[in-house]
């Protein structure tokens, strides 16, 4: 008995107030794709911070004459340095790459680019150690031990580049949240709004059920499960375009990126990580908003 | 069956007081009519009843509870001891007749099957059978308190208070509505009625409690509506 009655006071009010329902669930529905997207966005920072885990090294690149004269690493400086780096309890792995195969690597890389291959002498590119470290995230130890000693020329440091590239991924996520923050309280404001709206049309029902001696909760527990309800719609179709935003755009605009394994894509798991998140986001605010405004605006 | 003590009500937007030192008893299965002029305190002295409102000073006792101290969640209890009847019907206008009443007991939780055994009994009783799928505007004013009337009786109130229930009423349709009252308060049931109307006082010799400017001003076990008024 109680539960189909108050299903089908939901229902009815949700019907009368549809304009309202729809804004409703429209301005949810926004809020949580960006909140959804930013979440995303997270996880594919994440993703790809693991990605590049344990490919970020640093290159200590030697001087000139050292890369001219001494290809395999015989004679010091270079041996000297070699031996240092291998017993540094910092270093995980040591690569030597003379001038040679850095030549050649040069030439792998912009194999695309013929004209800058052909400009390209090996004597321009420098020998150098390529170093993994134990901690991916110190490379400031190699670089304060090894740098301006003699046959170092110059220390190129990797993760740099890589934070510049986070740093931009941050922003996207911080600005994603912000809008979705913004809107949110949109989202708040109307929830609110249309509780009261419903709570007014259906006055007189409610001013019979309190004269009757219906319970606080028999008489407001169709408001909020209406507010309730549209959050989950709106959770629904935020997923929904979050689904369809990957399939459709998504995908093709990383493809390249993503293939040359700059980025991680945007995965299926990622999606089902999220949307869950998004609905009980969804249900927590819309329920709580629900409440309050019962509890502020309507008499029982 | 209701008891007030020397209850006063003071609204805070008013600098005279809505009911000044009132003390009435009413007993189980007494028919009582609350007369007096608009602003005499006849609405105040009905919330008080309902606890819609609560007294600046004073105990209020209705049905062996004490509305002074009682908490808010057991309102509800209290309410379905009693039943309400308004000059303006207060139908559901999108309701028929049957849910119209039927609503009373769905929203206080009753099972379907007793729902379904007692809204045709009511009906009867208040002489509604074979009108039950009507829509209240296909019913005449008469018929439309009948169903409020059926709507507060259907739980089996202890007591029924009527705030001017033939205000909209012919008088042969208002006689008839009071017929139905006399019914109903010959089952057992304490009936409060606030009027208006002199005839009806008149013509019924029961017990009056005139208030005036928020005071009782009168106490009769069988009176008139007043000389001169």
């Amino acid at each position: 008995m109680r539960a189909s009655f108050v299903f089908s006071e939901v229902v009815t009010g949700l019907r009368r107030n549809i304009t309202m329902t729809i804004a409703m669930i429209i301005t949810t529905a926004i809020s949580l794709l960006l909140l959804g997207g930013g979440l995303l966005v997270v996880r594919m920072i994440d993703n790809t911070k693991e990605l590049y885990q344990d490919k970020v090294e640093v290159n200590i690149y030697l001087t000139n004459d050292v890369s001219a004269s001494d290809k395999d690493c015989k004679a010091d400086p270079c041996r000297g340095l070699r031996s240092q780096l291998e017993s540094d309890p910092a270093v995980e792995r040591v690569e030597f790459e003379n001038r040679d195969q850095a030549y050649e690597r040069f030439k792998r890389i912009f194999e695309a680019q013929p004209e800058l291959v052909k400009l390209a002498r090996p004597e321009a590119l420098p020998s150098s150690f390529n170093v993994r470290l134990k901690d991916p995230d110190r490379p400031e130890v190699i670089i304060q031990t090894y740098k301006g000693k003699a046959g170092v020329d110059s220390i190129g440091d990797q993760s740099q580049f890589l934070d510049r590239f986070f740093s931009a991924l941050n922003g996207v996520r911080n600005a994603t949240f912000f809008i979705a923050g913004v809107m949110a309280v949109a989202a708040l404001l109307l929830i609110s709004n249309t509780v009261q709206l419903s709570a007014f049309t259906r006055r007189t029902e409610v001013g019979i059920m309190r004269l009757v001696g219906a319970t606080r909760w028999y008489t407001q527990l169709p408001f909020l499960l209406e507010a309730v309800v549209t959050g989950i719609i709106g959770a629904l179709v935020a997923i929904a375009m979050l689904v369809g935003a990957k399939l459709a755009f998504l995908d093709d605009v990383l493809a390249q990126p993503i293939k040359s394994g700059v980025v991680k894509s945007v995965e299926a798991g990622d999606l089902a990580f999220v949307s869950p998140i998004l609905l009980l986001i969804a249900i927590g605010v819309s329920a709580f908003t629900g409440y309050v405004t019962l509890r502020l605006y309507v008499r029982t | 069956m209701i008891r007030l003590e020397q209850v006063s009500k003071v609204y805070k937007t008013s600098t005279r007081p809505a009911l000044e030192n009132v003390s009435v008893q009413v007993d189980k299965g007494e028919f009582v009519f609350l007369i007096g002029p608009s602003g005499s305190g006849k609405s105040t002295f009905l919330r008080l009843l309902l606890r819609e409102e609560v007294p600046s000073k004073g105990r209020v006792y209705v049905a062996n509870f004490d509305l002074t101290r009682m908490a808010r969640r057991r309102v509800p209890r209290l309410r379905q001891s009693i039943g309400c009847v308004f000059q303006d019907f207060r139908l559901l206008a999108n309701k028929t007749v049957a849910e119209n009443v039927a609503f009373a007991l769905e929203v206080i939780g009753k099972p379907r099957h007793t729902i379904k055994k007692v809204v045709p009994e009511v009906l009867e009783l208040v002489g509604l059978e074979g009108k039950a799928e009507r829509m209240p505007h296909e019913l005449s004013g008469g018929e439309q308190q009948r169903v409020a009337i059926a709507r507060a009786f259907v739980n089996r109130p202890l007591m029924l208070l009527a705030d001017e229930p033939t205000g909209n009423l012919d008088p042969d349709t208002s006689q008839d509505i009071m017929l139905l009252l006399e019914r109903i308060n010959r089952t057992g049931t304490t009936v409060l009625m606030a009027t208006h109307d002199h005839s009806i006082v008149d013509s019924m010799r029961r017990r009056v409690v005139e208030l005036d400017l928020g005071r009782v001003v009168r106490d009769d076990a069988r009176g008139v509506y007043g000389v001169g008024r």
